[in-house]
């Protein structure tokens, strides 16, 4: 399927740009009219995937995480992050609500959080090569939205 | 991220203020736990009105607060909660565990 619109953005698995991930994205999605309970989840997702990759792709050095998102022709937004860390051996443990291995800090409810609040959610992931979340969501059109 | 409390006959409100995410979560927990390691409160309660976003770390917040009041066998109380974060909190069932009151609605 053709993108209409998208963008990339690169940037250190430090904890300060978690807010920026979000603030990115918000800003992107804004196109297509979003409600505010629309914006508040996609915010939300993108930043569990991105303080995933800061805790547990790179718990001992900072590493690039990758953010992609693409407006799709059906008034979707389909979104990618992807790191270059540690991976994930055991990804259905990791998908368990409240399992973490990030101490009391982590809640380990970031994966299921993501899986609830989007449309469409996919985890792969390489055992020290990375890995990459993609998930979509889509936006109800309103009245006077094209 | 900032912590405005006050005290009233042994029940502490702690006012959170901003974005509550990984990257200020273990600064706001230490505050929170300095807090109740000095009034000692039988009722804490965290006040949600000023938060305008919150993820998961949020969560661990709640338990990490649930926890320390546990201890004093005092009671946890979470209010004036905005829609997306009380989102957040009721995917975890925080509800079944606290007392979450006045939610209120964007």
């Amino acid at each position: 399927m053709k993108g209409e619109n998208y963008i990339s953005i690169e940037f250190p698995s430090k904890s300060c740009n978690e807010a920026f991930a979000r603030g990115a994205i918000a800003c992107f999605a804004a196109q297509l009219d979003p409600t505010l309970d629309e914006l508040g989840d996609i915010k939300t997702a993108v930043s569990e995937a991105v303080t995933n990759c800061i805790v547990h792709a790179y718990p001992h050095e900072i590493g690039p995480i990758r953010l992609k998102a693409r407006i799709l022709e059906d008034h979707v937004l389909d979104i990618t992050i992807k790191d270059r860390g540690c991976g994930i051996k055991d990804l259905a443990q990791a998908r368990k609500p409240m399992f973490t291995t990030g101490g009391e800090e982590r809640s380990g409810m970031g994966i299921t959080i993501m899986e609830s609040f989007m449309t469409e959610f996919r985890i792969s992931s390489t055992p020290g090569k990375g890995t990459t979340i993609h998930m979509k969501r889509k936006i109800v059109r309103r009245g006077g939205s094209k | 991220m900032k912590l405005t409390s006050y005290v009233q006959e042994r029940q502490l409100t702690l006012v959170l203020t901003g974005e509550i995410d990984h990257h200020c979560a273990r600064e706001m927990m230490q505050g929170i736990s300095e807090k109740i390691d000095i009034y000692m409160p039988l009722r804490c309660i965290l006040d949600f009105s000023e938060v305008r976003f919150m993820d998961s770390s949020g969560i661990a917040v709640v338990l990490h607060t649930l926890r320390h009041m546990k201890t004093l066998d005092g009671k946890l109380i979470l209010q004036n909660i905005p829609a997306q974060a009380y989102k957040v909190l009721k995917a975890a069932g925080i509800e079944k565990i606290t007392d979450m009151k006045e939610e209120c609605r964007q």
